[in-house]
């Protein structure tokens, strides 16, 4: 891997976690407002469902945590477990996947 | 005073000796001490003695120091010293490392100066006030001493990181008008042996005798190093 790659990839990371820092501060926020007096699953589907603007919202978050978490566990398979090289890029490519994939699928689950 | 030094290369022991206190006393005087009179054996290493020429630093109670400006009455505790050689570098014998990789890494962070000009040429005047000049005024005060190398926890997760002192060097290059190889330079600090790798825990600032900060030149080279990428120059 170039040394360009692996600054994009330093870009990346630090870009996705400025993301993260709005999204999940106001996912929290959101809990804690709504659940002020209770709630239930039908309550939370009715106000997600057919609402584009949370759609978007968790569409942006997911891609932030599938960009950023394999770049942080690739330092880390570095640093603790001394894994460097391809296996290590293709298993967290495969890791971004599986992080994409699910969470799309509860994005789009309460949504739909 | 009861001091421990290591004895020993990778394989060793901590041995106890027995030091008289002095008025205005450093570890690098109890070493010697130590050394002239209680264990001829003992390897240290040491040259100026008042802090320009790097050699003497060593672990002191679990902390890397410059042992010849490192005044007793500051680190002692419940009159008692441990001295070791310093962490994340091989040992050669007890309280001398083996600097190779340390001054290796300094060379591939491309730390050599490349001029343009020739001894035929004038000089290249360099305004002390000039930006570049003033963001590296601390930062060329290293003396190489490998405090923040040893303080490091990058270095001592990743061996292939090139360190505090291998950056700060480039970086106080990087900031050199003239100098002609920021380009490679870039290319070879950038990346997960180099700036990228590390996680600002600050540790190199915190130990450098120097008072430089290394952490804010990483700082400076991952700026340096995203304009390159950004003007495609990377």
């Amino acid at each position: 891997m170039t040394s360009r790659t692996q600054t994009l990839l330093w870009v990346a990371q630090r870009t996705s976690a400025a993301v993260l820092a709005i999204c999940v501060t106001l996912h929290l926020a959101t809990i804690i407002y709504a659940v002020q007096g209770g709630l239930t699953a039908a309550e939370i589907l009715a106000r997600t469902r057919g609402n584009a603007t949370w759609l978007a919202f968790y569409v942006l978050f997911v891609l932030a945590v599938a960009v950023h978490a394999p770049i942080g566990l690739r330092a880390i398979a570095i640093e603790w477990l001394g894994w460097r090289g391809r296996s290590r890029d293709v298993a967290l490519a495969l890791f971004a996947a599986v992080l994409a994939w699910t969470g799309m699928r509860a994005a789009i689950g309460v949504f739909a | 005073m009861r001091v421990s030094v290591w004895k020993g290369v990778a394989e060793g022991s901590f041995r106890e000796f027995d030091v008289p206190r002095q008025a205005s006393q450093t570890v690098l005087d109890v070493v010697t001490y130590i050394q002239r009179s209680l264990d001829p054996t003992l390897a240290y290493r040491y040259a100026c003695r008042v802090g320009m020429c790097g050699s003497c630093a060593m672990t002191v109670n679990g902390v890397p120091r410059w042992t010849c400006r490192t005044h007793v009455d500051k680190v002692v505790r419940n009159d008692a010293l441990q001295v070791g050689p310093l962490k994340n570098l091989p040992v050669i014998r007890d309280l001398v490392t083996d600097m190779r990789e340390f001054f290796d890494k300094w060379a591939r962070a491309k730390g050599q100066f490349k001029g343009a000009r020739t001894k035929h040429d004038d000089f290249q005047p360099v305004k002390p006030s000039s930006l570049e000049r003033v963001q590296v005024d601390a930062a060329i005060e290293c003396i190489g001493c490998g405090v923040c190398y040893a303080a490091c926890d990058v270095v001592a997760w990743n061996p292939d990181y090139l360190g505090p002192a291998a950056l700060n060097r480039a970086w106080t290059l990087v900031k050199d008008v003239r100098d002609e190889d920021k380009g490679e330079r870039l290319r070879a600090v950038a990346g997960d042996a180099g700036c990228h790798s590390c996680h600002t825990h600050m540790s190199c600032t915190e130990r450098c005798p120097k008072h430089l900060s290394p952490t804010a030149g990483i700082a400076g080279l991952k700026r340096e190093v995203f304009k390159a990428v950004v003007k495609g120059e990377l």
